[in-house]
């Protein structure tokens, strides 16, 4: 018998923590961050999943644990993908949960663009810092309490922000799909967008 | 091959030069506008001499946050941001997006509509590649390739318009379908194109397969091995040149790719030249896909007509029918009805597997949605490949990994 006839349910039995988790497709897994590497290396080394294909951070928004993060792996042999999921911890301030890193260093970037994006601390990275936006960023742009405009920060440079004294702005959204409507009509606040102030409970504009 | 080939060990060599001599090591920028980093990536070096003694990619530059902006648009409205993943084949980043989706509302298309897709794919990996291959010769000197292959691409581009109504940023998938059918006898001036690139292939074989400078540039540089390539989770052309025979279109078939007659080329030793070879193969394995592909082109609807919550209905009963009105309506506005749920689906992109991974709590719009980009992992293991490697090996060795920002940074 080879790796790949090895059936995916004997990760449940060997590890008491983890449990299927619902999904659309593939198999998945919720496996806590305590068996997360031991449970990951199983299925790199036994059950043939050589491959760490992607890991994505998620936030829940108002659920606790708040943050988890989904790792999708691929057997080259196996010709399979297979889902897991894990809560990170919160006992400290920051999320925090196991790096993968040293089984499989392609992991590297995956986890630094989770911690840029949701601020999650992977510990025993070696090289934790933010990849996409600029060290000093002061914010998680993912999170899901992140406006979808930004936020005005510092420029990345910070000698250009003191010769220009600009800053980086939240872009304008009106009239962008899915922007709650704001304290006064369109028109005013918006001078570039056609003016719909009749439509607001005012008298239509004779043509 | 011969088997008793060995690489030249540079990085001992360069090691040994350090002891010998007292150097001093110079940290320097390349890019972010370096042409040869092919748009917008940044790499900080460390030089002793011309060895590159560490290698640091800055990326980030072109990141316009994709994956907030889908978290706050309905499932259809995030089709144009596709084509700007992968700009040299927005064709195949509609189509694996419109997929991924579509696994999550477990909608199936119809025949006709699947045929179109596998076509319009193998179209897009052709023009990417071909601008791919003719970039990486101009990194390593030679002009004439790149503009025979840009030449062919831009017949290419005349088809997509023709296709879609536009060159670069196609938009051609719909959630359920298409824009549209294809234009009356578009297939044959397909075929026109396919009887006029193979030629174009063979030239370009003839300039740089066999050519000393190129062989001399490209031979033994940028080597991966398969144990690094799938660990740091290469896909596509890259991972193949090293010799595993990882193809989605032959593992997981999706898209009809079952029926047709197709190789998967790879390569034996992993280096620059390889992945040369393997994208050379590659456009003639696609050329072969395509004729398929349209001899056995189904006839039917191109879209998936029982989706009534999924896919808009066609504009002339939009505007005859009140049901049709209702339910276009309710898509445009409230975007295609998915159940709650996750899904994740890797298509076999040019650059590699691209992959959406989507969580939704049903409704029209995703509630996260990661894109898992091969360009990302690609450039993820250059800082261990240019290690004592020379600095002007770092130019044919991006040219080889074929990356684009865009899909890089997202």
């Amino acid at each position: 018998m080879t790796q790949n006839d090895i059936s995916l349910s004997t990760v449940v039995e060997k590890f008491p923590g983890v449990t299927e988790r619902s999904s659309l497709d593939y198999k998945a897994f919720n496996v806590p961050a305590s068996e997360l590497l031991a449970a990951l290396q199983f299925l790199r080394d036994e059950l043939g999943f050589d491959m760490l294909v992607d890991l994505s951070g998620i936030d829940w928004d108002k659920e606790t644990p708040r943050f988890s993060v989904a790792y999708h792996l691929y057997g080259t042999d196996r010709h399979e993908y297979v889902r897991v999921v894990s809560d990170c911890s919160e006992e400290s301030e920051e999320p925090s949960i196991p790096s993968v890193m040293h089984l499989w260093p392609g992991a590297n970037w995956h986890e630094r663009e989770a911690f840029d994006m949701f601020g999650i601390r992977f510990e025993g990275h070696e090289d934790l810092r933010r990849i996409l936006m600029w060290d000093g960023y002061p914010y998680y742009p993912l999170r899901k309490d992140f406006p979808l405009a930004g936020m005005e920060t510092d420029l990345s440079d910070a000698e250009i922000q003191e010769e220009t004294g600009t800053k980086v702005q939240a872009a304008p959204m009106a009239g962008g799909p899915f922007v709650a409507p704001q304290e006064s009509h369109m028109g005013a606040r918006e001078p570039r967008a056609r003016d719909e102030s009749w439509n607001e409970g005012k008298e239509k504009p004779s043509a | 091959m011969a088997s008793d080939f060995a690489f030249p060990d540079i990085a001992s060599k360069a090691a040994k030069a350090t002891t010998d001599l007292e150097t001093e090591k110079m940290e320097i920028n390349m890019g972010p506008s370096h042409p040869s980093t092919h748009g917008v990536l940044q790499l900080k070096l460390e030089l002793d001499g011309e060895t590159v003694t560490k290698c640091d990619p800055v990326i980030g530059y072109l990141h316009r946050g994709d994956e907030k902006i889908a978290e706050n648009m309905t499932y259809n409205q995030f089709v144009p941001y596709t084509d700007r993943l992968d700009y040299l084949a927005p064709l195949a980043n509609n189509v694996a997006y419109a997929m991924a989706v579509e696994k999550l509302a477990n909608l199936t298309v119809p025949d006709r509509c699947e045929s179109i897709r596998a076509l319009i794919c193998e179209l897009a990996r052709i023009s990417s590649h071909l601008l791919g291959m003719g970039v990486y010769a101009m990194d390593t000197g030679a002009m004439s390739v790149f503009l025979y292959t840009f030449e062919e691409r831009e017949k290419l581009y005349k088809l997509f318009e023709e296709l879609t109504g536009a060159r670069f940023t196609t938009s051609y998938t719909r959630i359920g379908g298409l824009a549209r059918d294809m234009p009356e006898g578009w297939t044959d001036r397909v075929l026109q194109f396919c009887e006029g690139v193979l030629p174009v292939v063979d030239e370009t074989d003839k300039l740089l397969t066999r050519n000393r400078i190129f062989i001399d540039r490209t031979e033994g540089i940028g080597v991966i091995s398969q144990e690094d390539a799938i660990a740091y989770g290469l896909t596509g052309p890259n991972l193949r040149a090293t010799g595993v025979t990882m193809d989605l279109r032959k593992d997981a078939p999706y898209l009809g790719y079952e029926k047709y007659d197709f190789e998967v080329p790879v390569g034996t030793k992993g280096d620059s030249y390889d992945r040369y070879l393997v994208r050379l193969e590659e456009i003639r394995q696609s050329v072969h896909l395509v004729r398929q592909i349209i001899e056995q082109m189904p006839g039917g609807l191109w879209y998936a007509d029982e989706a009534k919550k999924i896919f808009a209905p066609q504009k002339d009963k939009v505007l005859t029918n009140m049901e049709e009105l209702i339910q276009n309506f309710m898509i445009v506005t409230e975007g295609p009805q998915m159940p709650a749920g996750e899904v994740y689906f890797e298509a076999e992109n040019p650059k590699g597997s691209l992959g959406f991974y989507i969580v939704s709590k049903g409704g029209g719009i995703p509630y996260r949605m990661k894109i898992r980009s091969p360009s990302f992992c690609a450039l993820s293991i250059l800082p261990k490949m240019a290690l004592g490697c020379m600095i002007a090996d770092l130019s044919p060795i991006l040219g080889s990994l074929d990356f684009v920002m865009g899909e890089c940074d997202r």
